[in-house]
Formats: C-alpha cells, structure tokens, sequence
C-alpha cells in the first residue's frame, strides 16, 4: 500500500532519503526493461539461428493451420467446459465431505474415516490418465447401467480424482485454524456446527485459497485428458486436425485455449488473496 | 449473605498422572469478584477452563445458580452462553469485524435479530470509546483495544458470570491500565467475576476475595488483605514478595 502523500515539512536528510530512493527505483526499472530485452533477443537469435527453426515455425506456429483449426477447437474446448463445472461441483461438494469425515472424532464415523483415509491415499496415488481409463472403460464394461456418455464417465473420473488433493488441503486448513478461536466460539455458546460453519471454514477458507485454487486450474488443464476416452474435447479435436494436415498447429491452438481459460481465475485468485491480506493484516516494511 | 452464583466443589482435574487441581472448593456469591492467584503451572487457567465446560473435570461437582454443570446430560452449549469468558490472547474472530465479533453469539445463539444485537452492541462499544472502530478488523486493533473489545463480547448477553482468564498477560504495561479500568466499570456495575490474574495491585484493589493456588490444592482464601498482606504462612509470605519486588 502507498503511503499518501501529504505535505509535510520534511528535513535535508529526509529529502536526499526521498530522491534517493526515487533515483534507485527508477534505476530498477530501466535495469529489468533492459535485462527483458537482453533475455528475448538471446532466445530470438538462437531460434533464428537454429538450422531446423523454419520447419518447427511451420510445423507448430503457422498462421493458416491457426486460423483453420481454431474453430474446430473451440467447439471442442466447449466439452471441457460442461466437464469442468460439472466436475468443480462434484468435487466442492465430495471433496468437503471426505474432509470433515477425515476430521470428525465420532466414534460411530471411525468405518468411514477409515474408508476416507484409503480412498483419499490411493487416490492421490494413481495416475489421473489410470482413473480415467478405469472410469471410462470399466464402469460401462460392467454393462449394468446402459450406454453412458462419455462426458459423464470423464466428469465421474475428474471428480473422483481432485475430491482425493481437495480434501487434503480443506483438512489442513480446517486444522489449521487456531484451537483457540474454536474455544473462544464455543464459550460463546455456539454449538460443534456452528463453530465450524461460521468460524472454522471461514478462517480455513482464506488460508487455503491459493492452493485450492491452484487445484482449480490444474483440474481445468486435466479436463483435457477426457479426450483418451474417445470424447471430441479441444485436445481431440486438434488432434484430429493434426492428423489431417499433418501441422501440429492445433495443438499450440488448444494450449493457447486453455491459457486464456486459465488467466481471469489466476487474476481473480491474486485480487482476492491480496484483498484478505490487505483486510486482515497490518502492512510491514518487508 | 447474597445468592451464590458459583459453587466450586472438591473440583479434581488430572492430565494422565499428573493432578493440576486437587480437591479445590469455594463459592462465588452474586456481585462479588474473586482473584485466583498463584504461581504458573498451580491450576489457575485449567479451574477456568473447567468452570466454563471447555475441559471435563476428573471429580467433583461445579454449580451454576444451582445447575450442576459437570453433569453430562446438560447441555453444555446453553451453559457456555450463560458465563462470558475473556482469554489471555483476545481470540477475536479474525475474519469478522468487531461488530460481527461482538454480536455473533446474540445472532447465532440467541437468534436476535440484527437491528436489535447491532444496537445493544453499539451502546457498549460507544461506552468505551470503540465505536468509531465497529467496521475494523481485530487485527488493525491494538492488543488493548482488542482486549476491550473480547471484554464486551463477554459483556453482549449480559452473562451471570464473567470469567477473566489472564487477560491482560499478553499486554505491553502502558495498555494493562485501560483493560483493568473497564473491569473496574463492570465490577461497580454488580457483575459477577472470577479472574486469574498475575496484576497483584489489581487482584488487591478489585477482589473482594483472594483464592491462592499452590501445586493444584488452595493455599489460602480470604479477602486481599488476610492473604496478601497479613498471611502468617511462610510460603504465602514469600510468594508476595517476590511478586512485589
């Protein structure tokens, strides 16, 4: 935060402080604009003198197979999108319930706390391209419940995945929150639920924001593996054009998607952790 | 005699092997104020802990007006919303303002509406000058302020009886003054409390009875002078003056 500047009287040593600091900071700049131009005319020149670098441009950066597959893509992108919110649904919703069972103390929960701490070891432990072949190939194999469509399976195996790093990380947060504020909302006279409703997960919640976030666009970008099921996602549908014009193109097209998908949650998860820090906490110097 | 508001009785509290009260009984009566005192680690913060239901005690009976409070079959939530209790380190609700700290137990417990908790919860904090803080956060609060403010959150729901756990342990000397003066305030108002405390002057000046605790048992009980100044015990004796020194 800037201080504001007011117009005090200010003494010599203040003032030489002052223009000091202004000329070290100018300074900075002009020494980060000129290390950024160093750093990308360097990777600028080894490309260009790189023997292979016009058939890499054309292979992975041409305009024409850009602007060609880039429709085809996006219709594509848009499975991932239905994929994703339905996926964040599932997984907000079993991912705090494997939470609080993992950190319930009732004698009657012990089964499912138990249950919960294998499902949560084993699934942080198997590859997500595993689940989803389990998911995808197995449950219909079972032939108990019909033709079920793709997405479905990938959305099941999405959110049977990141509920197992979710909950993890809401019960580290849950469990961080100091015992004392618990102690402090029960003398009050709030009841367990209360407590952990209106105190616990609030508190943990902004603690964990980051890393749940963090979560969040790593699930937006393995979305894109429901495509090994057969289902024309934007990873799908580029690779279908890759096989068509043999231009690895849509590719680029498909990640450049995914980026810009990416940003504004990255953007609004840098704003809010700013804000909470900025409420909660006094500003120091370093 | 007045109504006694706090029975105390042969209270035992043991933590695997080792015993931190040890067959502990007095009263607190209506409008009376009662210093515990002794050493760290003698059972001070583990009787209030236990007369506010946050431990379970290992024997013996503890009574609010007449309610057994260690029996199990009483809900335990309802008694907490009784007795106001202000901790050695605030514990203010980080994520809320002090008008949410303040008036949450009024809403969420008592199920006021907001107009009504808010205005109840400006009134007391405009008596000690915080008012114009209500839409801070506890943290842009000194550790007095925020102290004041824990008080009055113990204050909301008119309790019958304040707990006062070493409240002013975490405060730098210049900010002890103005907590102690509030507990003066209440005190003059006829509240009912049981302080921990290591301010001796204080625990001299606002007691009307002190309880000394050694090793878990009570060493002595009397007002402040019988046991502060005119103990015959040896013990007692040298206790004091280090602490007056």
């Amino acid at each position: 935060m800037k201080e504001k500047d007011l117009d005090f009287e200010v003494s010599p040593i203040e003032q030489e402080r002052q223009a000091y600091r202004k000329r070290q900071g100018r300074r900075s700049i002009l020494i980060s604009i000129a290390s950024t131009f160093v750093l990308a005319g360097a990777i600028a020149a080894t490309l260009h003198f790189a023997p292979g670098w016009p058939r890499v441009q054309e292979t992975f950066f041409s305009a024409h197979y850009f602007a060609k597959s880039f429709p085809l893509v996006l219709d594509g992108l848009w499975l991932n999108v239905r994929v994703l919110i339905y996926s964040l649904i599932g997984t907000a919703i079993f991912g705090t319930l494997l939470a609080v069972v993992r950190i319930s103390k009732s004698p009657v929960l012990f089964p499912l706390r138990a249950l919960a701490l294998a499902y949560t070891t084993i699934m942080r432990g198997i590859p997500m391209l595993v689940v989803l072949y389990i998911v995808g190939f197995g449950i219909p194999g079972l032939g108990l419940f019909g033709r079920i469509p793709i997405e479905i399976l990938g959305t099941v195996a999405v959110t049977m995945s990141y509920s197992a790093y979710i909950a993890e990380v809401l019960r580290a947060g849950f469990q961080d929150v100091s015992p004392q504020q618990r102690a402090s909302a029960r003398s009050i006279g709030l009841s367990s639920g209360q407590t952990v409703r209106l105190v616990i997960i609030p508190q943990a919640l902004r603690k964990i924001a980051p890393a749940l976030m963090n979560d969040f666009i790593a699930m937006q970008k393995d979305v894109g593996l429901i495509s090994t099921l057969g289902a024309i996602d934007a990873v799908r549908a580029a690779q279908v054009q890759v096989a068509l014009t043999f231009n690895f193109t849509p590719y680029i097209v498909a990640s450049v998607l995914f980026i810009l998908m990416s940003v504004p949650f990255i953007i609004l998860n840098d704003w809010y952790t700013a804000k909470l820090r900025k409420r909660e906490q006094t500003g120091g110097m370093v | 005699m007045e109504q006694v508001v706090l029975k105390i009785d042969n209270v035992v509290k043991r933590f695997g092997e080792n015993t931190v009260l040890d067959h502990v009984s007095f009263d607190v009566h209506k409008h009376e104020t009662v210093a515990i005192l002794g050493a760290s680690g003698s059972g001070k913060s583990t009787l209030m802990k236990c007369v506010n239901l946050l431990e379970q005690v290992s024997d013996g009976q503890i009574w609010l007006s007449g309610t057994d409070i260690t029996d199990p079959r009483i809900d335990s939530d309802e008694i907490r919303a009784r007795i106001g209790i202000v901790f050695q380190h605030f514990n203010l609700f980080s994520h809320m303002s002090v008008l949410n700290n303040v008036t949450l137990a009024a809403r969420k417990v008592f199920k006021w509406d907001r107009d009504r908790a808010e205005a109840r919860a400006m009134e007391l904090l405009k008596r000690i000058g915080m008012d114009q803080k209500a839409k801070e956060y506890p943290d842009r609060l000194s550790g007095g302020q925020q102290q004041r403010v824990a008080i009055v959150r113990a204050l909301m729901m008119d309790p019958e009886l304040l707990l006062l756990d070493e409240i002013t342990s975490a405060l730098d000397p210049l900010l002890v003054g103005e907590v102690l003066e509030m507990v003066e305030e209440i005190k003059s108002q006829g509240a009912t409390i049981l302080m921990a405390t290591h301010e001796m002057h204080f625990a001299h000046g606002a007691a009307d009875r002190v309880v000394l605790l050694r090793n878990g048992k009570i060493a002595e009980i009397g007002t402040p002078e019988e046991v502060m100044d005119n103990s015959t015990d040896p013990e007692t004796q040298a206790f004091f003056r280090i602490l007056k020194e």
